[in-house]
């Protein structure tokens, strides 16, 4: 049994950050994805939100599961997520301020990212509360990393620094993270405009891609070592 | 039929319910704190531009609002600095419409002797990396307006460089400085119009002052 549910978790982790990562597979969310990528800061602050707002209505959705009425379960499941965004973007005005600017009309639009929605329709709805916390929690920090490694290459490409304006979400001590890596006078613009996201993700998908592929090649092989008769499928092939 | 029809409503009411309550009540626990942090960025933008040391008066209660074509199509605002009830300074805020994408806005502080205080941007949507070096976090070509004295009408040298002025422009944006620099002269000149009646009773910006903070501003002139 406990065995079971380790595999299960194991896989809903594997699936979340990996092989079904809602920013690099489903491609849901770009929107937000693309847009407030520009600093590692705002790609932080967008991703956290969006994690919260993932754990809390999954949770929530898989909770009252077996009271909703199948007709009406979308409706319902959207004012839970309305609900939940609302209360961070309440919490995040009061506790983040100047990174509530910075996000802007993006916080609110987690609303509408299709993560949310889908991974309450598709999987909250038909499973218990953990299960249903950890898929929120793997997928929203799939979705977080995607963000992450966006915001990487493109603060670091247009404006030479990481973790600018980290103070922002952090609070004052982390004006020290800021490190400026290279100094240029005028800025590789392209990198923090909206194109620069779209070819950053492009590349990022190519090279999940092009993993994923060199797996797929490599385990047959190891499959042949160990075990012999396999060879009858190779030759079929 | 109807049944089911009228048992997911109510599910669908109940739900909008909680959901609403909860909603009101995370608001209800922010609502100081937000307008705590909208008062502290506010002091903070204020202070950077009128220096703490110069004025005694509570600048985020002494304010009034202010309404003409020179600041902009929008009703403005204007913040009083006084030492001892003598005027000091006072900081306007404006809006620039010719920003290369929309509006900027910003604040602009005056020294009652005729020289500008400080100028910050507060607010626009001008293109990261090239219009956005107006703000201070960018950027310190802002303050190349600190200290100036307040132009005339026919001033040539209050432009951006490029017009044959004394603000450098950014390499690859011009339009974004010479908006700003223009609203600037603007507010310089609706403040040499109005000086004298500026710093009389107006229409408050802060109606409802409770007794509190009232109380605090007074013993702050003492």
């Amino acid at each position: 049994m406990t065995d079971q549910t380790s595999s299960e978790y194991k896989e809903l982790a594997w699936q979340g950050l990996w092989k079904n990562n809602p920013g690099l597979v489903q491609l849901l969310g770009l929107c937000p994805l693309l847009a407030v990528t520009s600093t590692v800061t705002n790609a932080l602050g967008l991703g956290l939100a969006t994690l919260l707002v993932l754990v809390s209505s999954n949770a929530t959705v898989s909770f009252i599961r077996l009271w909703v009425p199948k007709e009406i379960r979308i409706p319902i499941f959207v004012l839970i997520i309305a609900a939940f965004v609302t209360c961070v973007q309440l919490l995040m005005n009061a506790f983040t301020y100047g990174l509530y600017q910075s996000l802007g009309i993006f916080l609110p639009l987690i609303v509408t990212n299709c993560v949310i929605i889908g991974r309450a329709e598709a999987y909250a709805s038909k499973n218990p509360i953990k299960q249903a916390s950890f898929d929120g929690l793997m997928m929203g920090t799939g979705f977080m990393l995607v963000l992450l490694i966006l915001g990487v290459i493109r603060e670091l490409l247009g404006q030479g620094t990481l973790f600018d304006g980290a103070d922002l979400l952090l609070g004052d001590w982390a004006a020290s993270l800021r490190i400026e890596v290279f100094h240029f006078d005028s800025k590789f613009l392209l990198a923090i405009l909206p194109p620069g996201a779209f070819f950053a993700m492009g590349f990022i998908i190519a090279a999940k891609n092009a993993i994923d592929s060199k797996i797929a090649a490599r385990k047959p092989k190891v499959e042949n070592k160990t075990i012999e008769r396999v060879r009858v499928n190779f030759d079929a092939q | 039929m109807l049944n089911s029809v009228s048992k997911n409503a109510k599910v669908l009411a109940l739900f909008a319910i909680i959901s609403t309550a909860i909603v009101g009540m995370v608001n209800e626990a922010t609502k100081g704190r937000i307008a705590a942090q909208e008062q502290a960025q506010l002091l903070k933008v204020l202070h950077s531009i009128i220096p703490p040391k110069l004025h005694n008066n509570d600048i985020y209660q002494d304010c009034k609002i202010i309404a003409d074509p020179l600041l902009g199509k929008e009703k403005q605002t204007a913040y009083l600095a006084k030492y001892n009830d003598k005027p000091i300074a006072v900081a306007l805020t404006a809006t620039a419409p010719d920003g290369y994408n929309g509006n900027i806005n910003l604040i602009v502080a005056i020294n009652v002797n005729g020289s500008i205080s400080g100028v910050r941007v507060l607010k626009h949507q001008e293109t990261p990396g090239l219009g956005d070096k107006v703000e201070m976090r960018k950027s310190p070509w802002i303050s190349s307006f600190s200290g100036k004295p307040l132009p005339d009408e026919n001033d040539s040298q209050w432009a951006v460089s490029k017009d044959g002025g004394m603000f450098d422009q950014f390499t690859g944006a011009t339009i974004t400085p010479r908006a700003v620099v223009k609203a600037v002269k603007k507010v310089a000149l609706y403040f040499k119009a109005h000086q004298k009646t500026l710093f009389n009773a107006g229409e408050s910006c802060r109606p409802q002052v409770d007794e509190l903070t009232q109380e605090n501003v007074e013993s702050n002139n003492d």
